[in-house]
């Protein structure tokens, strides 16, 4: 066995807050990183996942303390180390990539300065030698213009290329150990694939150390060689890759590997229509922001939905799913289309239409957290579309609350609680109830999951559904996760810059042959194996190529 | 965070006992001023406009705790009735400004469009005075009274506070809750008070510090100035110039007064830190 | 928008705020009550003089053409004549104008770079010592009314120590070093006032950059502290810094209004307060112009300097 290249022993981390008292979130970790090896921590957020990787440099964020243990890099001890010699060590020794890269940048200094600023500071190269190596770096890392593209400021590139951009300037001094936390959480998901393919590559070509954090299961599988599950703070198990994959041992593990973004074996079978009638028709909608309105955000859109149906609305960030959303809503006026509820047109925005037709139609919101007012008691919150809508009395009202409160599994003394006094889950629970509270016949779903962890997402997921069995509520399910939108929808439209480019029943819309597009975004999603990258960005390639032709 | 921290009791008691020992003896210290402030004609051992001596800025003795203001009267009865007018100003002013100020800053921000293009451009318009000078023009115009000074005075504040009420409110206006109840077909009044407002008495009750300790300061210098409260009334400014001879004699007469209101708006500023501090509430004004 | 564009816009709008300032200074001592013609002859006012002096000062013309003839008048520097004595206010101006001009240019040029350098020191190491001291000196300072400083500091450096003088008055045979004596204890005084506030937002604007993910992700980087601070920290506080500054110079003209008065120091501040108490119309329009245009231009040239200073809005992508 030869000698590790970082040991951490039995570390503890603990935050102190304002008023003295601490909590430790960190605690008894202990792992070791082969030279030439990448190991990924995994955990959902809060289970000290960034915390541990900081502390491998040394480093905590103001407030915390590691209050145990020890890091080695080789035979000397970080956390002995005095302050200069810590500088040289996360220059040289172990260089870290941040999750955002946009704002981990210096926006008023260069890219290719920053890139190059360590080596040329500490005079390990001289500034050519410096630029020459990051021109190299950049071309590994198949980013375009790679002799130009250094003189460029950070806010002049894309969110992927500052990200790969990020990586160039941890790997300028040739450290032993690179650190990559979340590096494409931040991306889109057609992107995020790219992005971890060069990863990937420069790791292997460089036979390099790198510990990988992430809270998704399936992108590891690609790129680790062993995996470090952690809850809490706290280890819950650590194993080879194959071996977490193929056969966890914990029950968190095999929770974490169930809830995975996979997509699923099964899909619902279209609804068989009865009424002749859809709930909601959207007809040729076009749409705009800014002044003038010309910033076209949807063209003709059109779109129904089916009592007692989930229609999954799927695209990435800036294809106009939120702004269809909001249009249905009433919450942006088209400027030209019309959408019918019932056969009745709507009117286009809230302030006009009555009370009875907002009623029917209700929008859940993405963050739970700032959906709901944080000086609200949820008995406020959840009794407001009660006397509103429906113009129950006080007490009519609390008695329907504390039922509404058991439909969504919440307890009913939860009545007297602010959303600050909830978990993330349990806010979500509750910001779907307020949707519930106004009887309403269909439920637009903005995003509702991705802000959550994948447990907790699938809970959710399994809550909208067991209410749609009881209520028969239709929804439009809006999400990036192409993924999650099959598990629960009965049909999908896939949007793309402002239009659908294909919609129809899931099995139809996700069988080949399927628009490029849609292969596209079928494309992106990890698979729980391991050599499943390459062939994935070999494909993109061509299916981007594809697309740029039919664009033009 | 307490699991059941319900009613505005419990949260009082939480605020007391979270209170650092500076920030008490400040809160303390502000709570004898106003009542001395309230009961100025009980406490004070003198009536503020006898002249009790032939003799100017007489060192302090047993019968005059600070001895005489330069007509000879007892410049700690004085201290207190000029405590009281200042008081009284400053809370007025400050009430005034803040009903105005924050009801244009969140209807621009409720509103949004043009009536928050026109209404902020007016302020920014008016921002872009010095403050001293606005109200220099408005006394040179009207002379100087009680009405004068609380109407100019609140409304340049008015201004600052507008600027921080809409920043607030806007900040507050952009959040899913308040869309949540956009979409549900609440009215603009109804998102004003229910969502946006209890979102924001956390830094408006610092603003409210921090234009009142604003609101005295402007109050002296201008009495200083001789442009303030007029004789026969007077306030600590006033008393300022009044007895800044004294300090040729190498008397402290002119310091008290002076001390008077730099110790009223330390307490107010410590108080309002404190009170930032434990929310982490930041006001947006701070850059 | 291109920078040549915004900088274009925010010209307009410097000079629009400089004509709306016109205007309400005109308005303000003008149109509200205390008519010129009254307040010229006080107490022997009778209908005929005071229709006399009205039509001679050209009062009865419409309310635009007199604020017409008196912005132009104004832009020529012909400011009108002292309803008191008859003098030429412009002389005067002249003269208090460079005294005032001399006592905030010495106050900004020590308290400026004082208070960023304080600002600075205090936000590297919040929670730490200096910070601690440097905070509670600051905000009680800015808790004092501008003249308290000023007094304690006459009572002690003028009246015990006697080692300057406790009136600043200045005469023409003055040599560098009488200057000197005579502005120690208004400067000092002065820039108390404006340091404390100055310091404190300072810090509050350059904790907030290094408490940015750019900052971590330098130090994660290895970047010396000086160089972070240098380099990394300074330059994208910068922005946020030039604004404190120019917002602060709103309390160096308050600051320079009681302080002239208290030291009886013959500038402008002192100038316009007696022409106030005099109700000396001509006299208040124009310190109030002068004070409010240099307000206005050096908020508009602190606006133009962090635009510039922004690779953002230099560098379009």
């Amino acid at each position: 066995m030869p000698e590790p290249l970082l040991r951490i022993r039995n570390m503890d981390v603990t935050v102190r807050d304002k008023k003295g008292s601490e909590h430790k979130i960190v605690e008894d970790i202990s792992f070791e990183v082969q030279p030439g090896e990448v190991i990924a921590l995994i955990g959902e957020s809060g289970s000290g996942k960034t915390t541990i990787s900081l502390a491998c440099m040394g480093y905590s964020r103001p407030g915390c303390y590691l209050t145990r243990g020890s890091v080695h890099l080789g035979d000397e001890s970080v956390l002995e180390k005095s302050l200069s010699d810590l500088q040289k060590l996360r220059g040289q020794g172990i260089t870290y990539v941040a999750q955002s890269a946009a704002a981990s940048f210096n926006g008023a200094m260069k890219i290719g300065d920053q890139v190059t600023e360590i080596p040329v500071i500490t005079g390990s190269m001289s500034k050519h030698q410096a630029q020459a190596k990051a021109t190299e770096l950049y071309k590994a890392l198949e980013l375009p213009n790679p002799e130009e593209i250094g003189s460029r400021y950070p806010h002049q590139v894309s969110g992927g290329q500052l990200q790969r951009l990020m990586a160039a300037m941890a790997m300028i001094s040739d450290p032993k150990l690179l650190i990559l936390d979340e590096p494409t959480t931040a991306l889109d998901v057609t992107t995020q694939i790219e992005v971890l393919h060069s990863f990937k590559k420069l790791i292997h070509d460089n036979k390099m150390a790198a510990i990988y954090v992430t809270h998704d299961l399936s992108l590891v599988a690609q790129i680790a060689d062993h995996i470090l599950v952690l809850k809490d703070g706290k280890m819950v198990e650590y194993g080879a890759t194959k071996q977490i994959i193929s056969d966890p041992q914990h029950d968190y593990t095999k929770a974490l590997m169930a809830a995975a973004h996979v997509m699923p074996e099964e899909i619902h079978a279209p609804l068989t229509i009865t009424s002749r009638q859809p709930l909601l028709r959207v007809e040729n909608v076009t749409a705009g922001y800014g002044p003038r309105r010309d910033v076209i955000a949807l063209r003709d859109i059109d779109l129904t939905i089916e009592a007692g149906e989930t229609v999954g609305v799927i695209g990435e960030s800036g294809s106009g799913k939120t702004t269809l959303g909001r249009v249905i809503s009433g919450l942006m006026r088209p400027s030209s289309g019309a959408v019918y509820l019932d056969g009745n047109q709507l009117k286009p925005t809230v302030a006009e239409r009555p009370r009875e037709e907002l009623r029917q139609i209700q929008f859940a919101f993405q963050m739970a957290d700032v959906a709901l007012n944080p000086r609200q008691r949820l008995g406020k919150i959840l009794s407001r579309p009660m006397r509103f809508y429906r113009g129950l009395s006080h007490r009519e009202a609390n008695r329907e609350v504390a039922r509404l409160l058991e439909r969504v599994d919440l307890p009913t003394e939860f009545i007297n609680r602010f959303p600050p006094e909830l978990s993330g889950g349990q806010r979500q629970r509750v910001n779907l109830a307020r949707a519930l509270a106004a009887e309403p016949k269909l439920i637009i779903c903005d995003e509702i999951t991705s802000a959550l962890d994948t447990i907790v997402a699938e809970q959710i997921l399994d809550l909208l559904e067991s209410l749609q069995d009881e209520l028969g509520i239709s929804y439009m399910f809006i999400t990036h996760d192409i993924a999650t939108v099959s598990k629960i929808s009965e049909r999908i439209a896939v949007m793309r810059h402002g239009r659908i480019v294909q919609q129809g029943p899931v099995n139809e819309v996700l069988t080949p042959p399927c628009h490029e597009y849609t292969q596209l975004l079928l494309n992106s999603v990890p698979e729980m194996r391991t050599d499943w990258l390459e062939g994935a960005v070999v494909e993109r390639r061509e299916l981007i190529r594809a697309l740029d032709g039919i664009s033009k | 965070m307490t699991p059941e921290a319900t009613g505005w009791r419990a949260s009082l008691r939480d605020a007391i006992s979270d209170l650092t020992p500076g920030a008490a003896i400040c809160v303390l210290f502000l709570i004898f001023v106003a009542v001395v402030g309230l009961f100025a004609s009980w406490i004070a051992p003198y009536d503020e406009g006898t002249i009790l001596t032939n003799e100017s800025f007489l060192p302090a003795s047993s019968e005059m705790w600070l001895g005489s203001d330069y007509l000879g009267r007892d410049v700690l009865s004085r201290l207190i009735f000029g405590v009281r007018v200042t008081l009284f100003l400053a809370v007025i002013i400050t009430m005034l400004s803040f009903t105005a100020g924050v009801g244009f800053g969140f209807a621009a921000a409720a509103f949004g469009g043009n009536v928050d293009m026109i209404v902020s451009r007016f302020n920014d318009a008016m921002l872009s005075f010095p403050a001293l000078m606005l109200a220099l023009i408005v006394i040179n115009a009207l002379g100087s009274s009680f009405a004068v000074l609380i109407i100019t005075i609140a409304f340049i504040d008015m201004t600052r506070v507008f600027r921080v009420a809409r920043a607030l409110a806007v900040n507050i206006m952009v959040l899913d809750y308040v869309e949540a109840a956009v979409v549900r077909g609440e009215g603009k009044s109804w998102i004003i008070w229910h969502e946006v407002l209890p979102n924001t008495l956390t830094p408006l009750a610092a603003e409210f510090g921090i234009r009142f300790t604003y609101a005295i300061l402007f109050v002296s210098a201008l009495s200083f100035l001789g442009l303030g409260v007029q004789p026969p009334q007077s306030d600590l400014g006033v008393m300022v110039r009044e007895n800044m001879q004294s300090i040729l004699y190498g008397e402290y007469t002119a310091i008290y007064p002076a001390l008077g209101i730099a110790a009223i708006a330390i307490s107010m500023n410590v108080f309002v830190d404190w009170m930032l501090q434990r929310s982490s509430a930041k006001l947006p004004d701070e850059i | 928008m291109s920078l040549l564009e915004i900088l274009a816009k925010r010209l307009i709008i410097g000079v629009a705020t400089l004509l709306f300032v016109s205007v309400l200074v005109f308005a303000g001592t003008e149109i509200l009550p205390g008519d010129v013609a009254h307040a010229i002859l006080g107490q022997g006012a009778t209908p005929e003089l005071v229709a006399q002096i009205r039509d001679r000062l050209g009062l009865n013309d419409p309310l635009h053409v007199r604020y017409f003839v008196w912005l132009t008048n104004f832009v020529q520097g012909e400011l009108g004549t002292s309803l008191a004595n008859g003098a030429d206010i412009i002389v005067e101006i002249e003269r208090r104008g460079r005294n005032t001009a001399i006592l905030a240019v010495t106050t900004a040029v020590i308290a400026v770079p004082l208070a960023v350098t304080l600002g600075l020191v205090a936000a590297t190491r919040p929670g730490g010592i200096i910070d601690r001291i440097i905070t509670s000196i600051s905000l009680a300072l800015i808790s004092f009314p501008d003249f308290l400083v000023a007094v304690v500091l006459v009572t002690v450096f003028a009246i015990k120590l006697q080692w300057l003088p406790a009136i600043a008055s200045i005469r023409p045979s003055y040599e560098f070093a009488d200057w000197v004596r005579v502005l120690i204890l208004p400067v000092t005084a002065l820039s108390f006032t404006i340091l404390a506030h100055m310091v404190r937002m300072t810090r509050s604007a350059v904790l907030s950059v290094l408490s940015s993910p750019a900052i971590e992700m330098a130090i994660l980087k290895g970047v010396p502290r000086r160089r972070l601070l240098l380099r990394h920290a300074l330059p994208n506080a910068f922005g946020p810094i030039i604004n404190v500054v120019a917002l602060n110079l709103a309390y160096l003209i308050s600051g320079v209004v009681v302080i002239e008065t208290l030291f009886n120091f013959p500038g402008l501040g002192r100038f316009m307060v007696e022409a106030v108490t005099n109700r000396d119309v001509p006299i208040v329009q124009a310190c109030a112009m002068i004070f409010c245009s240099i307000y206005v231009l050096l908020n508009m040239a602190a606006d133009i300097l962090s635009i510039i200073a922004n690779p953002r809005v230099r560098y379009k992508k």
